[in-house]
């Protein structure tokens, strides 16, 4: 029972409490780049994702010899050889998904979240809590982009997965997938946030005052 | 290709499709290191030195190594191998023989290895088909256009420390929707044209 608790536990923490781009605010360039459409946020996701689960495995798995300088730069061969893997089979199975998202597939090498996740996380973690952190860290990582896509998509253009929804007499505000709107949306979405944080942080301090004052009577 | 089509480049590289602003290449730097213009500046300086020589090395390693042994599925390898040893060594380079510029730029050294603009110029000089002095001017003018985002926004940000937003906008969020205005002046530079 308890090796289930943590597992919902790990995964509450990545993909919600330690969000990586709503939370730790890491990645930004691909959620900021790669956000226009809600299909190109999923594909990005679940790229980086596979990429996550196994360079956290195989880091896990050769932590005790790696030698503690070189750590770094190991890490990002074996991040770089993963990521390499992908985009190959990109390239072969889902041909347009590869085209739109182009030079930001190789650069998920560079993508902070998963360097970070291999630092903090994998280097120091068994296989298993490391294979599942790094789903949950993708999920979230996922969950984010999905969120600014959707919001991005169906202002900027209208539609939802290529679906339209307003119907033809809708004037898309075309700002929203251009550069300046990645911007924009990301800082209210991560506004919202902050402010969900805000009020459940607010009502945390108000029952706590409650209590102590049902403790006094 | 002539002198005009180099300098044609150069100028989109730095103005018209610049790297923070429409491509949002080294968005983490971006935001991560532009609270104060000297610090800005500071990681500016050592981006433009970093991704110049980088983007040389790895147009040899990619034209001479991987093209002739046919392993050019394999670049992003090698050029994240190179740009982490490039690094390093210029880091030990600058710290042995020229110390003013190692004490200047020392502490951002690091941290450009994981810095995408690096990597994605070494990799659009290759998508582009630039040869070898193209590669090295795009790469010098692409740096200059992120230390021109970096610097002139983190004279914003030192204006945004005293600005009083609603508290759900304070840091990350504010400092993002001013980096979508600025991108914003930066799309007016979008309808240039040299074609």
């Amino acid at each position: 029972m308890k090796g289930n608790h943590d597992f919902i536990e790990q995964m509450k923490n990545g993909t919600i409490t330690n969000n990586p781009i709503f939370v730790q605010l890491l990645g930004m360039c691909p959620t900021l780049a790669v956000t226009t459409s809600v299909k190109n946020a999923v594909g990005m996701g679940v790229a980086a994702t596979a990429v996550l689960i196994c360079s956290n495995v195989f880091i896990s798995l050769v932590r005790k010899f790696i030698p503690k300088q070189v750590r770094i730069a190991s890490f990002i061969v074996i991040i770089s050889g993963f990521v390499t893997a992908v985009e190959l089979m990109m390239k072969a199975y889902f041909y347009d998904l590869y085209a739109s998202l182009g030079i930001f597939i190789p650069l998920i090498v560079v993508n902070c979240i998963i360097l970070a996740r291999a630092e903090a996380f994998a280097s120091r973690n068994k296989v298993l809590p490391s294979a599942i952190d790094g789903l949950s860290m993708g999920l979230g990582f996922t969950f984010a982009l999905i969120v600014v896509g959707s919001v991005r998509e169906i202002i900027g253009n209208g539609t939802f997965l290529g679906y339209e929804l307003f119907g033809s007499s809708y004037q898309p505000a075309i700002i929203f997938v251009l550069p300046a709107g990645a911007f924009l949306t990301l800082g209210f979405v991560i506004a919202v946030v902050q402010k969900i944080k805000n009020i459940s942080a607010d009502r945390a301090v108000a029952q706590e005052s409650a209590i102590k004052e049902a403790d006094k009577k | 290709m002539s002198i005009s089509t180099v300098l044609i480049i150069m100028f989109t590289a730095i103005i018209t499709e610049n790297f923070i602003f429409s491509k949002f290449y080294g968005c983490c730097p971006f935001l991560g290191v532009s609270d104060k213009p000297s610090t800005a500046l500071g990681m500016g300086m050592a981006v433009t030195f970093v991704m110049t020589l980088s983007n040389g090395v790895t147009w040899i390693i990619y034209h001479a190594l991987l093209e002739r042994f046919n392993l050019e599925y394999l670049k992003t390898v090698a050029f994240i191998l190179v740009i982490a040893a490039l690094v390093q060594f210029i880091e030990m380079f600058l710290r042995k023989f020229v110390p003013a510029l190692y004490n200047a730029l020392g502490i951002y050294l690091p941290l450009i290895t994981t810095n995408c603009a690096v990597l994605s110029a070494a990799l659009l000089d290759v998508q582009n088909e630039y040869n070898f002095i193209t590669s090295i001017c795009f790469g010098f003018a692409a740096a200059l256009g992120f230390t021109l985002a970096i610097v002139v926004f983190a004279g914003v940000r030192a204006r945004l420390d005293v600005a009083d937003p609603p508290k759900a906008f304070k840091g990350f969020p504010l400092t993002l929707i001013a980096a979508g205005l600025l991108a914003m002046a930066f799309s007016g530079f979008s309808g240039i044209n040299f074609s």
